[in-house]
């Protein structure tokens, strides 16, 4: 049968973020799917090395705008380590407070766009209604619906009063009341069943093997969380389940989220009662002592590693961020083998794809081959206007045009 | 029980619900309190120790000298992230996040945004 | 004629429909929706603006094909009896006639789709083909039931018969059913959206049109739920037909409403289905309805019209 490859291009009603898929189809089988990434790249890490340590809590912070709070204290984190900071335990509480409620805005995010991709618009609706209780009870918190730049190297920048922690709680009530009736929904709607169903198969195996992280690997089976494996903020104080599947497919990774919201109720209310009194910062040092540390933070999407370097002075040597999607999206080749195109959507959406944290700098190793190649920029741009040609586009009368009007 | 159609009832409900849409330029939205909108400067509490400036992510904002201990502040909102870090920063407590959120202009020079100080803005003590 | 049952008739008709499909839609989602000039203004704006040609396309077929679906659609409402006994024109099988002329649109959508060359309204082109073999099956049969129990395949006729014999209409209402989920599959309507499915092919067949050519398009839409769903009223709700016009006129809007309503609320609450499943379903589980609808007509009508 005639082969045809379509690009899911950058712009594609499907995809929230810009990314390059070039798929192969053969009538509606896909035969090959590729992933070019690197359209999101914003040059965050070189730009955390130009501003000091302060002004790079919110530099991270903007890498994603769903999982903002994460990379925000993941650094943060990093950083305490190195200047070997004691961080008060009300501060760590308040962290842990708002990166639940951050899971549970991602977590209702994510069942309206798997809603959208599957063409249940109902269901993006509701539940995008119903994620506004969230996003106003962090407005109250924290001055912002996202971005909420609670975090400050040593602490938190803002108290939580008694009278807020009240509003937290009637709030959860209210989410968790909506929430077991989505969860209703996604168990019980025969049309919704049968498209996530069977679709996006990842096996144990090769989720380890390919390096699956999050919901995607924990809906295969894969008993992985950060939170309970390495605590980190106020988690070692607070009991909670690990929700794995063994549906591997996407049914599974929606009841894996929903499970994960429903965990996060309880932590709240857990935290809510167990808050400690005390200061919410310690003042730390402009300059941080040389050094190097690496933290890990579970995001919404998964497994989030940063390593910070330090060499003495108010400005970070080295900044390096792994974000989840980063690890998850070499499965998404592997889930599409011998599936339909009408399947591409709710698999791309599945694994939670958020490409503003996923294009860092990235190093593509052949699977044989042991050597590194490293360009440094002259040859970088001698080798981008040679590819360019090799595709016939010229740019050098546009050249000749620019410094003809600039003069 | 597993059946086609399961969210008929809330969806018929909602016929005889409100909206839960806003009509926004009609109704406003009320911010929060402790929102972080655009800043507010008191000129005659600044002492000109430029920490803001240090610590502002974006650059946005420049505290210049117009005469003895008289400073003025020049913020522009489109640089502005609204992090409210220079509120934090200021040891003198002469920045202030206000709850103010339509900032857009058809000009990008009407986003600068100049506080001046008055002949008797001199920081006490 | 022009006015009515014509083009004028069936323009502000069909507005008025899409208008309740999408304010219906919107309130079961708790949204406010939009204002009831919506898809006039709609209208309006695509036709003032240019239309856009892809290079490889061919152009006069890439232009006639709005001008078919609309023409198709505009014709098959004269034989459909609406409110009185008799249609504007009617003849011996014209039954037959108004279901191929209804088909017709679907066949312009694959050749749109498929003369303009980009790859996504192929692949939409080629699924409104495969969707057509899937719901073309019972939409037939379950429509061919009532005709055999008046024993005849003209409408006008079957209008007179069921005005003669009221009740009788109450045995097709297995096939009102079946033919409900059948029209939602040649309407192309969520649960079947599968050739325009937004998230997956951007537009399907419609993605390369722009301008007057998508206006005609958009504006043949929308007379075929007029015109599908006035063929259904006619042929399974065939009652208070001799009434008198005005009276008759107002029963026959309640009745095509009540059908859009029906459609509006289909797909509020289903999902996509994926376009083997959509086979595996209609082949499955309608098709056996309609031939069981079709045999139970068979059996009356041998004990009833003796």
């Amino acid at each position: 049968m005639h082969k045809v490859i379509i690009p899911i291009g950058p712009q594609h009603p499907m995809l929230k973020e810009p990314e390059s898929f070039s798929v192969t189809l053969s009538g509606e089988k896909i035969m090959k799917f590729s992933a070019r990434l690197g359209y999101n790249h914003r040059g965050i890490e070189k730009a955390c090395e130009e501003r000091t340590y302060v002004q790079d809590v919110y530099l991270t912070e903007r890498i994603c705008g769903i999982c903002s709070h994460s990379h925000s204290t993941c650094f943060v984190q990093a950083v305490e380590e190195i200047a070997k900071l004691e961080v008060p335990k009300r501060a760590l509480y308040i962290r842990t407070l708002v990166a639940e409620l951050e899971r549970i805005h991602s977590h209702l995010l994510w069942l309206g766009v798997a809603g959208h991709e599957v063409g249940f618009d109902t269901l993006l609706m509701y539940s995008w209604r119903d994620r506004e209780i969230v996003m106003d009870i962090l407005a109250s918190l924290t001055g912002n619906r996202v971005n909420y730049g609670l975090n400050a190297i040593g602490g938190v920048r803002r108290d939580v009063s008694a009278e807020q922690i009240k509003d937290v709680l009637k709030a959860v009530d209210a989410l968790e009341e909506r929430t077991k009736y989505y969860i209703q929904i996604a168990t019980q709607e025969t049309t919704l069943i049968n498209r996530l169903s069977g679709v996006g198969i990842l096996s144990p195996k090769d989720a380890i093997k390919l390096g699956a992280v999050g919901p995607t690997a924990r809906a295969s089976g894969v008993d992985r969380d950060v939170r309970r494996d390495d605590p980190y903020a106020a988690y070692a104080d607070l009991k909670f389940k690990v929700i794995t599947d063994d549906h591997n497919d996407v049914y599974g990774r929606t009841l894996v989220r929903m499970g994960e919201l429903i965990e996060s109720y309880s932590m709240i209310r857990q935290l809510a009662k167990k808050m400690p009194e005390g200061p919410i910062a310690v003042k730390a040092p402009r300059k941080i002592p040389a050094g190097e540390a690496t933290s890990r933070y579970e995001a919404p999407r998964g497994e989030d590693v940063h390593y910070v370097r330090s060499n003495g002075t108010d400005k970070p040597d080295r900044v390096k961020v792994r974000a989840p999607t980063l690890a998850n999206i070499q499965t998404v080749a592997k889930m599409l083998e011998d599936r339909q195109l009408a399947d591409l959507p709710i698999v791309i959406a599945a694994i939670d794809p958020c490409f503003s944290c996923t294009d860092r700098v990235t190093m593509v190793r052949e699977a044989d081959k042991r050597s590194k190649k490293l360009m440094e920029w002259e040859e970088l741009h001698s080798y981008s206007i040679h590819w360019y040609k090799h595709h016939g586009i010229d740019f050098s009368d546009l050249n000749k045009k620019m410094r003809k009007k600039l003069g | 029980m597993i059946r086609p159609g399961k969210m008929i009832k809330q969806v018929l409900a909602s016929i005889f619900k409100k909206p839960a849409t806003m009509l926004y330029p009609f109704v406003k939205s009320e911010m929060p309190k402790n929102f972080r909108g655009k800043l507010l400067f008191h000129p005659e509490k600044c002492i000109g120790c430029m920490m803001c400036m240090r610590d502002c992510p974006s650059n946005a904002i420049k505290i210049r000298k117009v005469g003895d201990k008289k400073f003025e502040a020049d913020i522009d909102l489109g640089k502005c992230i609204y992090c409210a870090q220079c509120v934090d920063s200021c040891v003198k407590k002469a920045l202030e996040a206000t709850r103010e959120f339509e900032l857009a202009a058809l000009d990008r020079k009407n986003l600068r945004v100049t506080f001046n100080a008055g002949p008797e803005d001199v920081p006490k003590g | 004629m022009l006015i009515f049952p014509g083009l004028a008739f069936l323009m502000i008709f069909g507005w008025a429909a899409e208008y309740i499909d999408r304010k219906l839609n919107a309130r079961l989602q708790n949204r406010i929706g939009p204002p009831w000039f919506q898809p006039v203004a709609d209208f309006i704006k695509l036709i003032s603006k240019e239309d856009i040609i892809p290079e490889e396309a061919n152009p006069s077929m890439f232009r006639a094909m709005p001008v078919f679906a609309l023409s198709a659609t505009v014709t098959a409402i004269m034989y459909i009896p609406l409110w009185g006994t008799e249609a504007l024109y009617s003849f011996k099988g014209d039954l037959i006639v108004v279901l191929y002329l209804l088909t017709i649109p679907t066949l312009t959508y694959f050749l749109g789709g498929w003369y303009s060359t980009s790859l996504y309204s192929k692949i939409g082109a080629v699924r409104a083909l495969t969707q057509l073999f899937a719901y073309e099956v019972p939409l037939l049969m379950s429509i061919l039931a009532p005709a055999l129990l008046a024993d005849t395949w003209s409408l006008s006729r079957m209008a007179v018969f069921y005005n003669t014999h009221p009740w009788y209409w109450l045995f097709n209402l297995i096939g009102f059913a079946i033919s409900i989920i059948a029209l939602l599959g040649k309407l192309e309507k969520v649960p079947f959206d599968i050739p325009e499915a937004e998230t997956e092919i951007v537009a399907g067949t419609f993605t390369e049109y722009s301008g007057r050519l998508l206006g005609l398009f958009r504006l043949s839409i929308d007379i075929e739920v007029i015109v599908g769903s006035a063929l259904l009223a006619a042929v399974f709700l065939p009652f208070g037909l001799s009434l008198p016009p005005a009276l008759g006129f107002l029963l026959f809007v309640v009745k095509v409403l009540s059908i859009v309503v029906i459609l509006a609320l289909a797909r509020t609450v289903f999902a996509r289905l994926r376009i083997d499943q959509m086979m595996v379903f209609c082949w499955k589980y309608v098709s056996p309805f309609a031939f069981l609808q079709i045999a139970i007509n068979l059996v009356l009508k041998g004990i009833l019209i003796r």
